[in-house]
């Protein structure tokens, strides 16, 4: 089971379709668009965390070289959409998303209070330093240890009842308690923020008075569209969203940030193209990140491992202006047999900016306490944490009684164990060395749903057997090209270097956020269905001609060297030839692709296992990851390389959340004081083992006619307690608030 | 960043002349630290002299000493085989340091007058006393995890975050001068300063004063050293601690030692005392675990840095350990 990757004869290991792209420079991202007249933005943001601002002295920004505007607050137009609270962003967070230079109202520091434009980035800069900010200051609340108590019931779950965030109950509340095994614990983790490589960036230009396009780092052409219609009080159809290449997003592009409104603000107020690229340390308040999150986890089970009961209670951190809520719980609530469930999911609004989806939101903060509290409560049994698992693995959701459409998480626990040596491990910690080394190995489990959306692809087949598609789906790292060639390969018969996939832009058909591990599923399905299309197309076109190909199976159509042919009835001709025959000149389909009614029968699930085995100097504390073990049952690999890119990726992120990544906020000021990449520690090569990627590989057509569950957040989701569970298993020690680092350890 | 005038010095006496009557003239060397640090308008010069055209580069042997040239990469100390033979010690404090690309562009001067990491004084919005005197320092009752526990004071608990500085230390080293009053050397251990009520002095160079080289005098230390660091990840981190240990071993027994660390002190912490406990002594973990205690007597940790009075000891011993071979 399984294949090995990158085997340069596997049909499917496909390089990157842009990789050459992307590698040599050619690929343009949203603040690579050179545009006549082009002026530079650089925001000035606020020194305080809560108040109002007083006064901003401009003038001597002004005077400086090369400004044409310096915009706040005082002298903003107006955004039509802001007074009547049009200001929405997809998917919606609750509350209403920030103004930018609306009022003089000060939420967190690091806000956006002004924006200097001028002719050049680095005299936008220098007049940005000028520019002076006078407060009144209010006392704020930044700091969330203090003030977990006061969390609340967030207002969305109080809207509706029915909202999974709502106190959950399965069979007795709390019966954990009455197990005769049980333990106890808390767990916690710092606020991560999004830090892909690509800073956010935009390019606004006003084509007309009415007329907005945008070049936007953005997860969503169409969502971005719709919301900046809605906020400018504009036709839709007068927005153009352009996002042709995203330099990694994991979240933060599924909201549209101040940053962007104060970009196009400027454009129209200057009446020219106005780009902004935040900077790296404002990366850190402006663009969301994973909110620090507090749980509780009380768990118990009989001797010989059946769990009695679980209750995990989570409050995590948002912002006063909107509410940011996430699925904290939900691999919980479906992942293991336990009669007893109590779930309670609460938030803390702080004086901070909001947070936002990153890659695994709400999963990998959840799976970081239960995969722990799965691995301390197997410690006191004195039973083998994966023979702890299998012994609740649950073969329907118990969450919802519904069966699974697939579930092959007992053989990733297997081929996993086997590929990191799972035998080595010892039961006992702290007795495995290497030197003066200890060693320990540790494992954690991840799931994500399988979701699939609408979305509809344009394909056109050319005389010379090309193949052009199109979607408004954005690509933010994964390879969503490189995955779409592949199916319309595979559907076809085209070799993939005559198949092109454009994306990223609003005009093309029909899909939103690129998000959810949901894109393969629901875009690959409509290339798919926009491939079979063609071939039903072509074979009514050949049947018209000869009846007797009326009976041919569309499935035996295929294109390939620029020949159509139809096997079973031995059709075989040049395509250019075939179009002329019925005075064509190309072939174009559209094609929507939908979950259908009969996907509601099941549970839908990906799930993954991360083994790792560390290495932890009991005197210095330095903790070296010497080896990981990634698996996933996420349906059919389409793209093996770009699947396996995800996988070590979603590892590599991991491996930052355990050991690594600390926002840490001076509550005195309300202000971040770890904000750059010195500071702010994500994991560099050396950091960073072998990951050995494997695959189940096998479909799932529940989910979507191609077989696919999604990979890109299982990926992250399970790999920080896999880290953390190795640690204890080397050293004996459980440390139960992240990041890992080696004073914890000594 | 606020405009400036670039000089690029073809003389070493027109670049200390400019330097030394110009107040908001300022060396650049290979610009690592200085145009980061302008940028976020925490060094504000209105001149820079490039010093990259003197001829300062050089690294040679002569009677008993090496002697490294003030422009010399840090890249090229580093795999520089004069080095690696009689000080190999330098050679691994510099390797420990920043990440390749940065050795490539830092030169051994620009390395020694680099400036603190407290991200307090990176912060132009918040209290520093070293970037702003009287500002107070934000350190003192914010996030001091980097910070020091020995020779602070109340104006300033910065660090300094160099590798190399902590193995010169170590190697007594000796650190030349020219300035607009003529040369003059400084032992090493002397150049950088504690903060005092003078935390914006880093060092104890003068205005206008250039370094041009560096000296180590031969010694019997190049075959038991190690350097360790210990960071918040495997590289590519300011150390938490670290710790230069040099032995001169008669078989088991220590004829000489030396031994500093970094990361714990506004300047480079020679530890005296410990090497005086040391000689004399059989090589073993025992009597590395006393030095290392005398070592951190009048240590101090503040809220986040507590952890390296236990983590400062234990490094001391797991570098001497190395250095030894007796892991
Ligand atoms: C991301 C990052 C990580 C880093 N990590 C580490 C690390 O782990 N360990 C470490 O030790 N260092 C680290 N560094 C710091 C690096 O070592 C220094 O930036 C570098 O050594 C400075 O040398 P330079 O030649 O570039 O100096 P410059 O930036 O050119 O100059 C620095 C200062 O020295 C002065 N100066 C330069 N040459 C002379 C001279 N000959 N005489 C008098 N004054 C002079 C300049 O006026 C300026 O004030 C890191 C730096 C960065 C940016």
């Amino acid at each position: 089971m399984g294949k090995e990757l990158f085997n340069p004869g596997e049909k499917d290991a496909l390089d990157r379709v842009d990789g050459r792209q992307k590698v040599t420079g050619a690929a343009k991202y949203s603040a690579e668009y050179q545009l006549p007249n082009l002026a530079y933005g650089v925001l000035v943001s606020s020194s305080i965390a809560k108040g109002t601002i007083k006064s901003i002295d401009t003038k001597a920004a002004e005077r400086a070289p090369g400004v044409v505007g310096v915009i706040s607050h005082v002298n903003s137009i107006k955004v039509p959409g802001f007074a009547d609270n049009e200001h929405p962003t997809e998917p919606p967070t609750g509350g209403r998303p920030l103004r930018a230079f609306y009022d003089n109202r000060v939420y967190f520091n690091g806000q956006p209070v002004a924006i200097v434009v001028a002719d050049t980035l680095e005299r936008a800069q220098y007049g940005a330093s000028l520019v002076k900010v006078a407060y009144v200051k209010e006392q704020h609340t930044t700091d969330f240890n203090a003030n977990t108590g006061k969390a609340v019931l967030p207002a969305q779950a109080k809207k509706n009842p029915k909202s999974s965030l709502n106190d959950y109950d399965r069979g007795q509340p709390d019966g954990y308690k009455t197990a005769p095994v049980k333990i106890e614990a808390e767990y916690h983790h710092p606020s991560e923020m999004h830090n892909p490589m690509e800073l956010q960036s935009i390019t606004a230009v006003w084509e007309a008075d009415d007329k907005l396009t945008v070049y936007d780092k953005v997860q969503g052409t169409k969502p971005t569209q719709r919301a900046f219609a809605t906020e400018w009080k504009i036709p839709v159809e007068n927005v153009k969203v352009i996002s042709k290449f995203v330099g990694g997003a994991f979240g933060n592009g599924l909201h549209n940030w101040p940053h962007e409104t104060a970009a196009i603000i400027a454009a129209k107020q200057l009446k020219r193209p106005v780009k902004v690229a935040i900077t790296r340390e404002q990366m850190f308040t402006m663009v969301g990140y994973r909110p620090q999150t507090h749980q509780k986890i009380g768990i118990g089970a009989t001797p010989d491992g059946k769990l009695v009961g679980i209750t995990h209670e989570s409050v995590g951190q948002t912002s006063t202006y909107e509410e940011f809520t996430e699925s904290v719980l939900q691999q919980t609530r479906m992942m293991y047999t336990s009669p007893n469930l109590s779930t309670r999911y609460r938030l803390l609004p702080l004086d901070v900016s909001t947070p936002i989806w990153m890659r695994g939101p709400g999963e990998a903060t959840g799976a970081f306490a239960l995969e722990s509290a799965m691995d301390e409560l197997a410690h006191v049994l004195n039973i083998d944490p994966i023979e702890f698992r299998l012994k609740n693995y649950t073969e329907k959701d118990p969450d919802n009684n519904l069966p699974w459409s697939t579930k092959y998480l007992k053989e990733c626990y297997q081929m996993g164990a086997e590929r990191i040596g799972w035998n080595k491990r010892r039961m006992q910690p702290g007795t495995l060395k290497e030197g003066d080394w200890l060693v320990g190995y540790g494992m954690g489990v991840g799931t994500f749903g399988a979701h699939r959306g609408g979305a509809t692809v344009r394909a056109k087949l050319h005389a010379d057997g090309r193949l052009v598609m199109q979607c408004a789906v954005t690509d933010i790292g994964p390879g969503t090209g490189t995955a779409m060639v592949q199916i319309a390969s595979t559907t076809l018969g085209i070799e993939p270097s005559q198949i092109v996939f454009e994306l990223g832009h609003s005009d093309y058909p029909m899909f939103g956020n690129q998000g959810g591990s949901s894109t393969v599923n629901s875009v690959g399905s409509a290339v798919q269905a926009a491939c079979n299309s063609l071939k039903q197309k072509l074979k009514d076109l050949a049947s018209a001609k000869n009846a007797s190909l009326t009976t041919a199976d569309p499935k035996n159509i295929s294109i390939k060297n620029g020949q159509l042919t139809i096997t079973d009835n031995s059709l075989n001709v040049a395509l250019a030839d075939f179009f002329k025959q019925n005075n064509l000149q190309e072939m174009e389909v559209t094609e929507e692709s939908k979950p259908g009614q009969e996907a509601n029968k099941y549970s839908k699930y990906s799930f993954s296992v991360h083994f790792a085995e560390v290495h932890v100097h009991p005197k210095t504390g330095q903790v070296r990851v010497k080896k990981v073990v990634t698996g996933a049952d996420a349906g059919t690999i389409i793209s093996w390389k770009t699947a396996a890119n995800q996988m070590i990726g979603g590892v590599t992120g991991g491996i930052g959340m355990a050991l690594q990544e600390d926002a840490f906020m001076d509550h005195r000021f309300g202000r971040y004081v770890t904000k750059d990449f010195a500071e702010y520690h994500v994991p560099v090569h050396a950091d960073v083992p072998h990951i050995d990627v494997f695959f189940v590989d096998k479909p799932d057509y529940i989910v979507d006619p191609i077989g696919t569950k999604g990979l890109g957040e299982i990926a992250i989701i399970g790999v920080a307690p896999a880290i953390a569970n190795a640690i204890f298993n080397a050293t004996g020690k459980r440390i139960r608030e992240l990041p890992i680092t080696a004073d914890k350890l000594i | 960043m606020i405009q400036f005038q670039y000089i690029r010095a073809s003389t070493q006496k027109t670049a200390i002349e400019t330097t030394a009557k110009d107040a908001t003239a300022m060396f650049i060397a290979g610009g690592t630290n200085l145009v980061d640090l302008m940028k976020r308008g925490i060094t504000t010069p209105q001149k820079l002299v490039d010093i990259n055209n003197l001829p300062l580069k050089n690294i040679d042997a002569s009677t008993g000493r090496i002697r490294i040239g003030a422009l010399a990469l840090n890249s090229a100390v580093a795999e520089n085989k004069l080095v690696l033979d009689r000080q190999p010690l330098l050679a691994q404090a510099l390797n420990a340091g920043a990440s390749a690309q940065l050795r490539n562009m830092a030169t051994v001067g620009g390395n020694m007058m680099q400036r603190t990491r407290c991200p307090y004084f990176y912060d132009t919005a918040m209290p520093c006393n070293k970037r702003e005197p009287g500002s107070g320092c934000g350190a003192l009752e914010g996030f001091n995890r980097m910070h020091a526990i020995f020779g602070f004071s109340d104006k300033c608990i910065a660090v300094n975050p160099s590798d190399m500085n902590v193995a010169l230390v170590a190697l007594d080293a000796t650190v030349h001068i020219a300035g607009p009053k003529g040369n003059r050397t400084v032992p090493f251990i002397n150049f950088h300063r504690l903060p005092g009520d003078l935390p914006q002095k880093d060092n104890n160079l003068e205005k206008g004063e250039l370094i041009t080289a560096v000296e180590i005098a031969d010694n019997p230390f190049n075959k038991h050293v190690h350097y360790l660091k210990i960071r918040d990840r495997a590289s590519y981190a300011f150390a938490l601690v670290s710790v230069a240990a040099a032995l001169h071993l008669d078989g088991n027994t220590i004829k000489g030692v030396r031994l500093a660390m970094g990361g714990v002190a506004h300047k480079p912490w020679r530890l005296t005392e410990a090497e005086k406990a040391l000689v004399g002594k059989t090589v073993s973990e025992g009597t590395f675990r006393q030095a290392a205690e005398i070592a951190m007597q009048g240590a101090k940790g503040f809220k986040y840095n507590s952890f390296k009075l236990k983590m400062g000891p234990n490094a001391i011993v797991e570098a001497l350990k190395t250095a030894a071979g007796i892991v």
